[in-house]
């Protein structure tokens, strides 16, 4: 995949207010009203002001739980308290180790999260493929069936859910988590929507005059056209599955098999509150996803932009 | 592989045009079939099933189911933590929503500006929506605790007295609604300002030269114009907020304490309740369904009411 790829997707919408954009040359009254647009969009000290405060609340809660976890419990007693990281950071990740099993935690999510990102993710190329470019009776309600069921909280079915895993004997086993995460009716969505804009019906037609089947289709041209949208499904359906906990929490119960979120919760349920050997799992926790984030954070705010405009 | 071969080899005589045609027909029902499937195994056939479950006396630990009727719903309605559960999480929907999407507007507009390093701030606006809700939660009851939390410390600093944010009803929805919005708010921020940008510039020229301020054409022109995404945010978050549950467990710092929402359950929201009584004691999935279809058809109700007032808001304005 090249960067340019991944730029068209990590683009604003084609109004957005780029600098640069409205300079275009055009037709005297239209460079006019630039000028006024540019004069009158051009923020002031109290739009920055906002935007640095807005900053500091969102980075502030995520770089104290560094303080706590760099810390022993006997400085967050002191007045007033600690606001720079401490010295006993190894310390406390060591004693997360030992008090659950963090490091299997750790790879039963990624497990989990790996194999539902890359289900989701070719499920809803193959779907969107056939909701977009393919004809066939029944499409549009089928679409307009998907996009209902985005909206049904499925998370109430947990009890019946419950007794399916027990009876085909899958609680307390990964795939209790996996198996419902297997599909997404956003991604069918997302997926339909981008590759109805970005795969030209011409190419899909001389394709089939050379006797290429629709599965070779799907997979030589669809696929690779698709990359751009997958990355984007992907990270967000990674995140979701990562951070999931409801689910998970009923249906694993011994340590071995939890995942990051329900070990989480285990070190922040002793009967007294070791704070910073519980933020030091948070932090460990939210690592790896603060590495995501900034690596491909450009994609996520795309994607949820996109999901917007068109939902 | 198997459907790749299909078609592909022979391309020529009857054999040939008969499965063009059959991949022709069948291919699309085949590619969206794992989507209605797994769905319908894992999503929609539990959700169903639950109305069914509700009816009867079930637990996992007997084999038998026994039909009640509506046994389980009156014996709902009548019980007052059932109310008091129900109460506190329209209040913490309530104080969570209201000030998040106001404040996601703003920001919004905020970032519609020629700002300069656009990412740079729209990432830093969706940096808490990375967290997880146990992070998000175990992070702000640190800084809400009563003792050493950094929030009480201000308070104090400042000339205020200190409070026990966990003890009271008011100031521990205040503190869950604070983890909600914390992270969603730069979340919705950024849906708020896809829709504002596909907003046709003309109109804000015309507004401009009528002489409207900035803030006149948030309110006046942008909000109107953007009244779709509005209700879509409502009702996502409404949905989101009426099944809230990681907050609330873990500021009562999980355990027992954590599933009643608090010594007095001051803070036990609906699904907590539906924990408590399906998975937390004895297993009692008949009655356990029976809050989870209730609070269905409570979610419906409320995500409806938000839908025809803010309509009535547009005929109105």
């Amino acid at each position: 995949m090249t960067a340019a790829d991944l730029d068209t997707v990590a683009a604003p919408p084609a109004n957005s207010r780029r600098p640069g954009r409205t300079a275009l040359p055009g037709r005297p009254d239209r460079r006019a009203r630039a000028r006024l647009r540019a004069l009158r969009e051009q923020p002031g000290r109290l739009a920055y002001l906002t935007l640095v405060a807005v900053l500091f609340f969102s980075g502030f809660p995520l770089y104290y739980s560094f303080v706590v976890a760099s810390r022993d419990n006997s400085a967050l007693a002191t007045v007033p308290p600690p606001v720079l990281p401490g010295a006993n950071l190894v310390e406390n990740v060591q004693r997360v180790f030992d008090t659950v099993p963090f490091g299997t935690a750790l790879l039963n999510s990624v497990l989990v999260s790996g194999s539902v990102t890359a289900s989701v993710v070719f499920f809803s190329t193959l779907a969107g493929f056939a909701f977009a470019k393919l004809e066939f009776k029944g499409a549009k309600v089928l679409l307009v069936s998907v996009v209902a069921t985005m909206m049904v909280p499925v998370q109430l079915g947990v009890i019946p859910l419950f007794m399916l895993m027990v009876e085909l004997e899958w609680t307390d086993t990964l795939w209790a988590v996996i198996a419902p995460g297997l599909v997404s009716a956003f991604g069918v969505f997302f997926m339909t929507q981008y590759l109805r804009g970005a795969l030209p019906g011409s190419l899909i037609e001389s394709a089939r005059i050379d006797g290429a089947s629709t599965f070779r289709i799907f997979w030589q041209i669809v696929m690779p056209a698709a990359r751009p949208a997958a990355v984007v499904l992907g990270v967000l359906t990674f995140l979701t599955a990562w951070n999931d906990y409801f689910w998970p929490l009923i249906v694993l119960s011994s340590p071995e098999h939890q995942t990051v979120q329900v070990a989480l919760s285990t070190l922040s349920g002793g009967y007294v509150t070791d704070q910073s050997l519980v933020l030091t799992g948070t932090m460990l926790a939210t690592l790896p996803l603060l590495a995501v984030f900034a690596l491909l954070g450009k994609y996520m705010i795309s994607g949820i932009m996109q999901g917007a405009v068109k939902g | 592989m198997t459907i790749a071969a299909k078609g592909s080899g022979a391309s020529s005589g009857t054999k040939g045009l008969l499965r063009y045609r059959l991949d022709l027909k069948a291919s699309p029902y085949l590619y969206i079939a794992p989507f209605f499937v797994l769905f319908a195994a894992f999503g929609l056939f539990p959700l169903a099933f639950t109305a069914w479950v509700s009816t009867h006396e079930w637990s996992l630990l007997s084999d038998e189911h026994v039909f009640v009727g509506f046994g389980n719903y009156e014996a709902l309605l009548t019980d007052p933590y059932f109310w008091n559960a129900l109460g506190n999480t329209l209040s913490i929907l309530v104080l969570a929503t209201v000030p998040q999407l106001l404040a996601a507007l703003l920001l919004a507009h905020v970032l519609t500006l020629r700002l300069r390093a656009q990412t740079f701030w729209r990432m830093g606006m969706l940096l808490p929506n990375v967290a997880s809700v146990v992070a998000v939660a175990v992070i702000f009851s640190q800084l809400f605790g009563r003792d050493f939390g950094l929030v009480n410390w201000v308070l104090e600093a400042l000339g205020a007295g200190r409070i026990d944010w966990q003890a009271g009803t008011a100031s521990s929805h205040v503190a869950i609604a604070v983890m909600v919005a914390w992270k969603w708010t730069g979340y919705n921020a950024l849906i708020y300002l896809a829709a504002m940008q596909a907003v046709p510039r003309e109109v804000y020229e015309a507004a401009h030269l009528d002489g409207a301020s900035r803030m006149q054409q948030l309110f006046h022109v942008t909000v109107p114009m953007i009244r779709p995404t509005i209700v879509f945010t409502v009702i996502v978050s409404t949905i989101y907020g009426l099944q809230i549950f990681a907050e609330p467990q873990l500021f009562g710092g999980g355990g027992q304490n954590g599933v009643t929402g608090g010594a007095s359950r001051q803070f036990q929201t609906l699904t907590l309740y539906l924990y408590e009584h399906g998975f937390n004691r004895g297993f009692e999935f008949g009655y356990a369904s029976a809050v989870a279809w209730t609070m269905f058809a409570v979610i419906v109700l409320v995500a409806l009411l938000n839908y025809l007032f803010i309509r009535r808001i547009r005929s109105a304005s």
